[in-house]
C-alpha cells in the first residue's frame, strides 16, 4: 500500500482520485490467531500496531462488534494532556504523549496532533494550591507545568471571564504547554491502515457473542462470524467491559458504565487556541480546526450503556460555558452525543494479564481514554507478548482494589459517577 | 417595487416598509419579510461562501435547512454568527453581514482554493502535513505551523469576546399533549386535544400558525388554505386550555418525554423591551406528543448545483405564496416528482416565466401536466440538467436521461434561466422521533426514512409519517390528537380539501452523474466524487461517510445532504439504500442559542450563599473569599495592610487576648432518637455513646475503603439528641452519607438526621481573654471553669438571644463557639463585639484561622484530601478497638499501612521567606531545584507565634522524618529553599493554653 | 427522565442523586471476611438492561429509592423505598 504524502496527494489528484485503495482491508476471519482483540477502538487497533511493530507478532485479528472506531475514540473531545496529581499517572500519561508527539510520523497519517495546551482555571487560593501540587508534580516527573497570573490568562484565552465580580473570579491557572488536541477519528483509521499494513487482520461487523474455553482457560471466542481460536484473547471493550467479561462468566467487575455527553458549537473562525478548563464545576472546551467549540462537561451520573444523555446536564454545562465565557452564549449549539464511560472505582484504567488465564484486559479508562490511546496499546502489547507488565503500566494492576493501593487522582473513593 | 417583488398576494405587510443593512448596504423590505425574502426581493443572490472551497453561494432553501445563506447579525453590541438568513425575521434597523469570505463577498481571495479542488478532497488532511522527521519542524511543528493556516480558512462567521448582555430565562412546563408543528396536521391535532379538555401546547417554530397552508395554495374547507389556517389559530388561540408557543423549535426529545424547546422572544424586535427574554428554554414534561413536524425537501446532485440562482423548488413556492417574492425572473424546474410542478404554477402566477421544467421521469402525472400547462411550458421529461453556467446562474445544460440506467444521452443545450428550483422529493422530518429512540425504517416507495416504531410516548401525523398530501394531513392529525386524548370519537370535521392529486411518489434518481463538481453537503463542500472517494478507502458505513467527508456536519446539520449522501454510497457499494443505514439524529433538532440553555446561570452561575453577619464583615472592609459556596471573611485588612500582615495581627491579638471569627458555615446536623448514639458509633471511628448529656467530642469519619472523609465536633444535647457539625465543603456530603446509612444499610435503627447548617448562626470566640467577653455579655448561665470545662456546653442567653455555647477550641486557645438562631445572628456578633471592646477584641478571617490551625497541627480539606487515612494523619488514637465502625473493616490493607504513604509532618523555612501550598518536598535537589518528590506542602503561613514561616506537609514517612532537612521545590512558583521537617504540633504540643 | 417517587409523585431527574447499584449486601459490620468486604466495596454488576440501584429524593422527601431501570433505554420499571419499612401503610405511621 501507498505510503501518504503531499506527492501522492498530488499524483492522485491528477489522476482524478480514482487510484486509491482502501485504508485497511476487510478480510474474512480466519480460524486461529495468535491474538485475537475483541473491541476494534483506538486502544484495541493500537495494541494490535504495537504487537506487531514492537513485538514482530502478526498474527492478529481485531474484532469489532460495528464499524471501526465506532465507540470512544470517535466521540470524544479529543483532548491530549498528562496534567496529572499522582506520579503512576503522570509516568503512563507523559509516555503517552511523548508517543503522540511523534504519532503521525510513525503511522503515515495525520493524526493532527496540535500541542496547543490545556490551561485549567483555579478560582481560589486553595484550588490554586491544589493545582499548584499537580503542576509541581508534573515537572518533578518530567513532565511540564506552568503557572499563569490573571493577566497572563487573559492574554493567552481571550474571552474569559477575568473580572472580580465573576461567581468564581480566576486567581490562576496552570498550564501545560505540550498538551494539545488531535483528530480523533484519524487515530483509529491511523492505527487500523499501519496495524494491517503489517498484516493484522482488522474484522468489523464481528460481535463477540461467548469465549472458548478449555478448563478456565481462555482458547478462543465464539462471534457473529464464527468461532475464532486464539492463544491470547485481549479485552480493550471500554464502555461494554462488563458485558464482555459476563460473557466469561465474571459477574462482578469494578467498573461501571456511565453516559457522557459531549457538544459542539456552530462553526466560527479561530476564537480559542488552547484547552481550556473550568474549576467552578467541571469544563473542558477547545476549538477544532475546523471551527467549532468542542466542550464536555461531568457525567450525567447514573449507571447507562444508552449512549444518549438528559437536559439537566446539558443545561448545567452550558451554565458553565457562559461563566466561564460569557460571550458564548451568542453562539449555538450544534449537536450533542453521548458516549459510555468505563468509570473504575479509583478513576484509574487497569490494563492487566488475567483475570482469567488466556485473557489480558484493558480497560476502567473513565473518561480520559482518548490521550491515553499509544500508551494504553503499547504497555497491553508489552503485557500480552510478555506475559508480564510494562512498568509504565505496572501500577495498573486489578489487584489494586482490593490491597489498597489504589490510584485515586480525585481523591473521592469508591464511587465510580464522582471520578 | 423592484422586478423580484410581486404587485400582490404573500402575507407580507406592504404598507410597513422596513429598513436594514446587508454587508454594509441599505436596503428595504416589508414586515413579514425575511432577510432571505428581502433580499432576494432586491434581485439579491449572492449572499454567502462556502467552507472549503469558498464558492460563492445563494439562497438555497426557505427555512431552517439553509446550508448557504448563513449571515451574521450585529446586535446588542455583539455578534451573532452563521444565522441562516432563511430565519431571521426583519426589523428597522437590522444589521448583517456575510461571512468566510475575505476581502469582500464579491471577491474572494481564498477561492483560489477550487482551483487546487482534486487536492482537497476528502481525507487529503489525513494524508500529509506530517512534516520532516528531523530538523527544527519535526515532531507536530511543521503540522501546527500548517494548522495555523488551515484554521483561519476554515470556521465560518467570526464571533466576538464581548459579553452578551441580553437575559435569558427557562420556563417549566406540563402539559398533557405536546403538538410539535402547527401545519395542518398539528393544527387539526391540536383542535381534537384541546376539544377533549386535554391541556394543550403547540409548538411552531415559524411566526405564523400554518405551515404548508401558507404556501400550498391549496383550498381547505373551501376556504383559502392560509385563511384555514387562520381560522384555526384563532379558534386555539380562544381556548383556556391551549398555549400556543410561536417562533418555538422544540429541539429535543429526552427521557421519560421531556421535550426541550427554544422560544425565540424578542430576536424579530429592533431591541428587547425591559424585562423579556431573548429567548426562554422550555423544558416540557408532556403526556404525549403529537409529532407533526412536516417533511424537508431534498435536492438533486449535479454538476453546478450549488450556484447562486438554485434553489429547491418548495423554497421558491413559498418565496413566491408566502412573501410576494421572485427568486429569479426566467426560472428552469428540474425534479424527480410532481411537488416541483405546484411550484412552477406558483411561480408563473407571481409573475416569473418558467423557461423550461426538466423531469428525470419518462412520463409524468395528468396534475403534474396540468400544472405544467399553468406555467405555460411544456415539460422536457426524460431530461436532466448536467451543469450550471454563470457567478449567479444565467444558464442550465440539459440533457436526455434515462431514469432507469441513469445514463445521459445527445448533446448537452443551453437554457437562459436566471433561477433554477429543484426538487429531489421529500424526506419527512423524523429526527425527534429518532432522538427519542428506535432507528428510522426506509420507505423505497417514497425514497424517504420514515419514523420509527415510538419507544415514549408520541404519535404521528401529517408528512412526518410520510403522508404527504394536505387531505391526508387533516385526518392524520385528527387521529393523532385523538390517540393522544385517549378519547374514541373525534369532535372535529375533517375540512374538504382542494389541491392537485398529485403522484407523492418520487424516481429513485438522486444524482446526475456528469462532469464537474456535484455537491451533495453545500455548506461542507462535499461533492459526489468525495463520497466516492471514501468508498474506493473502505469509509463505507455511514458514520465512517460522515466523519471521513464532513457529510451532514454543518450546521444545516445535512438535512438537504443526508439522504442524497446515503443514495450515492449505496450506489458505489451496490447495495439498496436500506442495507447502507442511516446516522441516528440527535439533540439539537436544529442549533440553538448556549445562552438560551444556560438561562438563569448567566451572569449567576451558581447561588451565593452568606452567613447572617455577612453585611457586618463587608462593613468591616472584611476580603471576602469563596468557600464552597459561601462568601467568608479572608482577612479583616486595615488600610495599607498586606494580606500577611492583616492575618498575622489577627492571629496575634487571638494569641494575645481575644478574636472572634463567623463559624456560621459549619455543617450542622441534628441527629435524633433512641438509637442515636449506637449509630454514631457506627459513623466516627471513635465512641460517642459514652459522651455525657452536656458534652461534644472530636469525631473523626471514614469511608468504607478506610480513608478518612471528615472530622468535627458532635455535642451530647440530650440523651436521644446530638448536634454534629462538619466542615463547611463537606456538609452536604455527610449529610447524605448519613441519610444512606439510615435509609439502606440499618433501617432498622431510630434515628432521624435533619440539616439545620442553615437554622444556627455561629461564632468563635478565641483568645486568654474569651471567657472574660462571654463573662460581660452572658445572662443565664455561668460560664466559669466550672460550669463550662473543656468540651462542656451551656445554654443561656446574649443581649436577650438565647444561646448555646461549647467550649471547644480549633486555634489551642481558651475557646468557644457560640451558636444562636441564624435570625440572632448579627445581634449576637454585636453583642460580643461590644462586651469583647475593653479587651480590644479582634474580628478574623479565615488566613488567620488558618494560621491559628497550622500552629496546631489540626488538619482540614487539605490534608483530610480523600487520600489519607487516620493512620497518614497520625490520628490512630481516635481508631476504636472496642467496636466496628464504617472504614474500620478495610482501613488497615497493605495499601493504606505501606512504608510508603505520604503522612503529616510540620515544615519550617530555613531561608525566612514564605512555604506555598502544593510546592514539593524532595530530598535532594538538582541545579533546577528539582528532585525526586517525597511529598508536598499541604498548607502554609506565617507564624505569629514562632515568628517563623511554616507549613503542614504530607511526605513519604512522616514522623520518621523529624529533624531532618530537606528542600522546597515549587518549579511553578520558581521558589526552592531549605526546610526542617517537624512535628506539625508547632506550638503548645501539651495544650495547655486551652485549658486556661 | 422522570422518577415516580413514591412519595412525591412523578418528579424530574435533576431533584435525585443517583446512589448506585442496590444489589450490594453490606456484611455484619463486625465481619472480617475481607472478600465480602472487597466485593461490596468495589464489585458491580453493571447489566446492559434492568438495573436494581439506589436514588435519594435529595430535592424532596430525600428518602432513598429503589428503582429498576433499564440501563439501555432508560425507561423506569418499578420504584420503592429503600426503606422497606415505609412500602407498607403501618411502616409509613
Amino acid at each position: 500500500m501507498a505510503e501518504y504524502s503531499a506527492l501522492s496527494l498530488l499524483k492522485n489528484a491528477l489522476s482524478g482520485n480514482k487510484d486509491w485503495k482502501p485504508a485497511w482491508r476487510k478480510p474474512e476471519p480466519k480460524p486461529s490467531y495468535d491474538v485475537i482483540i475483541v473491541g476494534g477502538g483506538g486502544h484495541g487497533l493500537a495494541t494490535a500496531y504495537y504487537l506487531a511493530k514492537e513485538h514482530g507478532i502478526t498474527n492478529v485479528a481485531v474484532l469489532e462488534k460495528g464499524w471501526l472506531g465506532s465507540g470512544n475514540i470517535g466521540r470524544n473531545t479529543t483532548i491530549v494532556r498528562s496534567n496529572y496529581l499522582l506520579p503512576e499517572s503522570i509516568r503512563f500519561y507523559d509516555f503517552s504523549v511523548r508517543l503522540w508527539e511523534n504519532l503521525s510520523h510513525e503511522l503515515n497519517y495525520n493524526v493532527m496532533f496540535s500541542q496547543r495546551g490545556i490551561l485549567n482555571l483555579a478560582h481560589s487560593p486553595a484550588q490554586a494550591d491544589e493545582y499548584i501540587r499537580r503542576g509541581n508534580a508534573m515537572c518533578h516527573g518530567g513532565g511540564d507545568g506552568v503557572w499563569l497570573t490573571p493577566e497572563e490568562i487573559a492574554r493567552k484565552v481571550p474571552g474569559v471571564d477575568l473580572s472580580a465580580s465573576a461567581r468564581f473570579p480566576v486567581v490562576g491557572g496552570l498550564l501545560q504547554p505540550r498538551a494539545g488536541t488531535a483528530r480523533h477519528d484519524a487515530v483509529a483509521w491511523g492505527y487500523a491502515r499501519a496495524a494491517d499494513r503489517l498484516g493484522v487482520d482488522i474484522i468489523e461487523n464481528c460481535e463477540v457473542t461467548g469465549f472458548l474455553r478449555e478448563g478456565d482457560t481462555i482458547i478462543g471466542v465464539t462471534s457473529m462470524r464464527g468461532e475464532i481460536r486464539a492463544r491470547k484473547v485481549a479485552i480493550a471493550v471500554a464502555g461494554s467491559t462488563s458485558r464482555v467479561l459476563r460473557l466469561a462468566g465474571i459477574e462482578r467487575f469494578p467498573i461501571e458504565s456511565h453516559v457522557l455527553q459531549a457538544f459542539v458549537s456552530e462553526s466560527i473562525k479561530p476564537y480559542l487556541d488552547c484547552v481550556v478548563t473550568f474549576g467552578g464545576g467541571h469544563l473542558y472546551m477547545s476549538q477544532s480546526d475546523k471551527g467549532g467549540l468542542v466542550f464536555g462537561g461531568d457525567l450525567d451520573g447514573y449507571n447507562s450503556y444508552a449512549q444518549r444523555g438528559n437536559l439537566p446536564l446539558v443545561e448545567e454545562v452550558m451554565g458553565e460555558m457562559v461563566a466561564m465565557f460569557p460571550a458564548v452564549a451568542r453562539l449555538r449549539l450544534l449537536r450533542s452525543w453521548g458516549g459510555v464511560m468505563d468509570m473504575s472505582m479509583d478513576g484509574s484504567p487497569i490494563i492487566t494479564k488475567g483475570p482469567l488465564p488466556g485473557m489480558y484486559l484493558n480497560c476502567g479508562w473513565c473518561y480520559g481514554g482518548f490521550k491515553a490511546t499509544p500508551a494504553s496499546g503499547f504497555s497491553f502489547a508489552w503485557t500480552i507478548a510478555k506475559d508480564e507488565p510494562h512498568a509504565i503500566n505496572a501500577p495498573f494492576t486489578l489487584s489494586r482494589f482490593e490491597r489498597g493501593a489504589v490510584i485515586d487522582e480525585k481523591g473521592v473513593g469508591p464511587t465510580p459517577k464522582l471520578h | 417595487m423592484s422586478a423580484r417583488r410581486a404587485t400582490g398576494g404573500g402575507l407580507i405587510d406592504r404598507s410597513q416598509p422596513i429598513r436594514f443593512t446587508f454587508d454594509g448596504k441599505t436596503y428595504t423590505g416589508y414586515a413579514g419579510d425575511t432577510l432571505a425574502s428581502a433580499l432576494l426581493a432586491n434581485g439579491v443572490t449572492l449572499v454567502g461562501r462556502s467552507f472549503k472551497y469558498h464558492r460563492p453561494r445563494g439562497i438555497f432553501t426557505a427555512g431552517i435547512d439553509e446550508p448557504n445563506a448563513l449571515v451574521t447579525v450585529l446586535k446588542d453590541g455583539v455578534r451573532e454568527p452563521n444565522i441562516p438568513a432563511t430565519g431571521i425575521e426583519i426589523y428597522d434597523g437590522l444589521t448583517a453581514e456575510s461571512q468566510n469570505r475575505f476581502p469582500s463577498l464579491e471577491f474572494d481571495l481564498a477561492a483560489v482554493n477550487q482551483l487546487a479542488g482534486p487536492l482537497f478532497s476528502a481525507g487529503f488532511y489525513y494524508k500529509t502535513f506530517m512534516g520532516p522527521v528531523i530538523g527544527p519542524l519535526k515532531g507536530t511543528r511543521f503540522w501546527m505551523f500548517c494548522e495555523h493556516f488551515i484554521r483561519r480558512a476554515a470556521g465560518l462567521g467570526r464571533a466576538g469576546y464581548e459579553k452578551d448582555p441580553v437575559r435569558y430565562e427557562k420556563m417549566n412546563a406540563f402539559c398533557d399533549v405536546l403538538v410539535v408543528g402547527a401545519g395542518p396536521a398539528g393544527l387539526m391535532a391540536a383542535t381534537e386535544a384541546a376539544k377533549a379538555g386535554k391541556r394543550v401546547i403547540l409548538a411552531e417554530q415559524d411566526p405564523r400558525l400554518g405551515g404548508s397552508a401558507n404556501w400550498s395554495g391549496e383550498e381547505i374547507g373551501g376556504k383559502k388554505a392560509t385563511e384555514w389556517a387562520e381560522v384555526k389559530a384563532a379558534e386555539l388561540t380562544a381556548l383556556d386550555n391551549v398555549q400556543i408557543l410561536t417562533r418555538t423549535t422544540v429541539w429535543g426529545y429526552y427521557d421519560g418525554n421531556n421535550l426541550a424547546a427554544i422560544e425565540r422572544v424578542t430576536d424579530h424586535l429592533p431591541a428587547a423591551p425591559i424585562g423579556v427574554p431573548r429567548h426562554r428554554h422550555w423544558s416540557i414534561r408532556a403526556g404525549t406528543v403529537v409529532l407533526a413536524t412536516g417533511a424537508l425537501e431534498r435536492p438533486l446532485v449535479f454538476p453546478g448545483n450549488d450556484r447562486p440562482g438554485v434553489m429547491l423548488a418548495g423554497a421558491a413556492e413559498r418565496y413566491a405564496r408566502e412573501f410576494g417574492v421572485l427568486p429569479g425572473e426566467k426560472i428552469a424546474v428540474f425534479t424527480n416528482n410532481d411537488s416541483a410542478y405546484r411550484a412552477a404554477a406558483a411561480l408563473k402566477e407571481a409573475g416569473a416565466a418558467i423557461v423550461a421544467i426538466i423531469d428525470v421521469r419518462p412520463e409524468i402525472s395528468p396534475a403534474a401536466r396540468a400544472l405544467a400547462e399553468q406555467a405555460g411550458i411544456a415539460p422536457l421529461t426524460g431530461h436532466a440538467v448536467t451543469d450550471t453556467v454563470g457567478k449567479r446562474l444565467t444558464k442550465v445544460m440539459v440533457q436526455h436521461f434515462d431514469a432507469a440506467t441513469g445514463r445521459l444521452s445527445g448533446d448537452p443545450r443551453p437554457i437562459e434561466a436566471d433561477c433554477l428550483v429543484v426538487s429531489g422529493g421529500w424526506s419527512p422530518a423524523i429526527h425527534l422521533a429518532s432522538q427519542a429512540g428506535g432507528a428510522p425504517v426506509w420507505d423505497g416507495k417514497l425514497q424517504a426514512f420514515l419514523p420509527p416504531e415510538p419507544n415514549q410516548k408520541w404519535v404521528g401525523a401529517g408528512a412526518f409519517t410520510g403522508a404527504l398530501t394536505t387531505a391526508e394531513a387533516l385526518s392524520t392529525g385528527r387521529d393523532a390528537g385523538l390517540k393522544a386524548t385517549g378519547k374514541k370519537a373525534s369532535r372535529v370535521k375533517l375540512p374538504e380539501v382542494a389541491a392537485p392529486a398529485l403522484d407523492p411518489f418520487p424516481a429513485a434518481v438522486f444524482e446526475i452523474k456528469a462532469k464537474g463538481k456535484a455537491f451533495v453537503d453545500l455548506q461542507h463542500d462535499v461533492t459526489a466524487d468525495d463520497v466516492r472517494l471514501a468508498h474506493r478507502e473502505g469509509f463505507v458505513s455511514v458514520e465512517h461517510l460522515k466523519r471521513y467527508t464532513t457529510l451532514g456536519m454543518a450546521t444545516d446539520q445535512g438535512k438537504t445532504s443526508n439522504v442524497p449522501g446515503l443514495a450515492i454510497m449505496a450506489d458505489a457499494r451496490g447495495l439498496p439504500i436500506e442495507k447502507v443505514g442511516t446516522t441516528r439524529f440527535r439533540p439539537p433538532f436544529s442549533p440553538i442559542s448556549i445562552g438560551s440553555l444556560a438561562a438563569e446561570r448567566h451572569w449567576r452561575f451558581k447561588p451565593d450563599r452568606l452567613t447572617p453577619m455577612h453585611d457586618w464583615h463587608v462593613k468591616r472592609r472584611a476580603r471576602m473569599m469563596e468557600a464552597g459556596l459561601w462568601h467568608r471573611p479572608m482577612i479583616y485588612g486595615e488600610p495599607g495592610e498586606t494580606v500577611e500582615q492583616a492575618y498575622a495581627r489577627e492571629a496575634a491579638a487571638v494569641r494575645r487576648s481575644v478574636g472572634i471569627c463567623d463559624v456560621s458555615t459549619l455543617g450542622k446536623i441534628a441527629v435524633k432518637g433512641p438509637d442515636a448514639a449506637g449509630f454514631l458509633d457506627h459513623v466516627y471511628t471513635n465512641v460517642f455513646s459514652t459522651l455525657p448529656v452536656g458534652k461534644a467530642r472530636y469525631g473523626l469519619m471514614l469511608r468504607e475503603d478506610g480513608i478518612a472523609f471528615d472530622d468535627g465536633t458532635t455535642w451530647r444535647l440530650g440523651e436521644h439528641e446530638f448536634l454534629m457539625t462538619t466542615t463547611t465543603a463537606n456538609a452536604g456530603k455527610v449529610m447524605q452519607h448519613l441519610e444512606y446509612y439510615l435509609d439502606v444499610v440499618w433501617p432498622q435503627l431510630k434515628v432521624h438526621v435533619t440539616s439545620v447548617t442553615d437554622q444556627w448562626a455561629g461564632a468563635a470566640v478565641a483568645g486568654p481573654n474569651a471567657r472574660k467577653v462571654l463573662q460581660a455579655c452572658v445572662t443565664g448561665t455561668a460560664v466559669d471553669n466550672e460550669t463550662l470545662p473543656h468540651m462542656g456546653i451551656v445554654h443561656g442567653e446574649i443581649a436577650g438571644a438565647p444561646v448555646m455555647i461549647c467550649r471547644l477550641s480549633f486555634s489551642g486557645e481558651l475557646a468557644y463557639e457560640v451558636y444562636c438562631g441564624a435570625g440572632h445572628g448579627r445581634h449576637v456578633w454585636e453583642a460580643l463585639m461590644a462586651a469583647g471592646e475593653p479587651f480590644g477584641i479582634t474580628p478574623y478571617g479565615l488566613e488567620a484561622l488558618g494560621a491559628l490551625r497550622i500552629e496546631k497541627g489540626h488538619v482540614t480539606g487539605a490534608e483530610i484530601d480523600g487520600r489519607t487515612t487516620a493512620r497518614d494523619l497520625y490520628l490512630d488514637w481516635m481508631l476504636s478497638k472496642k467496636k466496628p465502625f464504617i472504614g474500620s473493616a478495610l482501613m488497615d490493607r497493605e495499601g493504606q499501612i505501606d512504608w510508603s504513604r505520604l503522612r503529616l509532618v510540620g515544615v519550617i523555612s530555613l531561608d525566612g521567606r514564605p512555604l506555598g501550598g502544593g510546592a514539593h518536598i524532595v530530598e535532594k535537589a538538582d541545579g533546577n531545584g528539582l528532585g525526586t518528590s517525597i511529598g508536598h506542602v499541604t498548607a502554609s503561613c506565617y507564624s505569629p507565634a514562632l515568628q517563623k514561616y511554616i507549613g503542614l506537609a504530607l511526605v513519604r514517612g512522616g514522623k520518621a522524618r523529624h529533624g531532618t532537612r530537606a528542600f522546597l521545590s515549587d518549579p511553578l512558583r520558581k521558589r526552592f529553599g531549605q526546610v526542617e521537617i517537624v512535628s506539625h504540633h508547632f506550638f503548645d504540643p501539651e495544650g495547655k493554653r486551652l485549658h486556661g | 427522565m422522570l422518577i415516580p417517587c413514591p412519595h412525591c409523585g412523578p418528579r424530574d431527574l435533576a431533584e435525585f442523586s443517583y446512589q448506585g447499584d442496590a444489589t450490594r449486601v453490606r456484611p455484619d459490620p463486625a465481619s472480617t471476611d475481607m472478600k465480602a468486604w472487597y466485593d461490596y466495596v468495589y464489585n458491580r454488576p453493571n447489566p446492559s438492561g434492568p438495573h436494581r440501584e439506589y436514588w435519594q429524593h435529595s430535592g424532596g422527601c430525600r428518602a432513598h429509592l429503589v428503582v429498576v431501570r433499564d440501563t439501555l433505554s432508560h425507561e423506569i420499571i418499578s420504584v420503592a423505598f429503600a426503606h422497606a419499612g415505609l412500602n407498607t401503610a403501618e411502616g409509613r405511621q
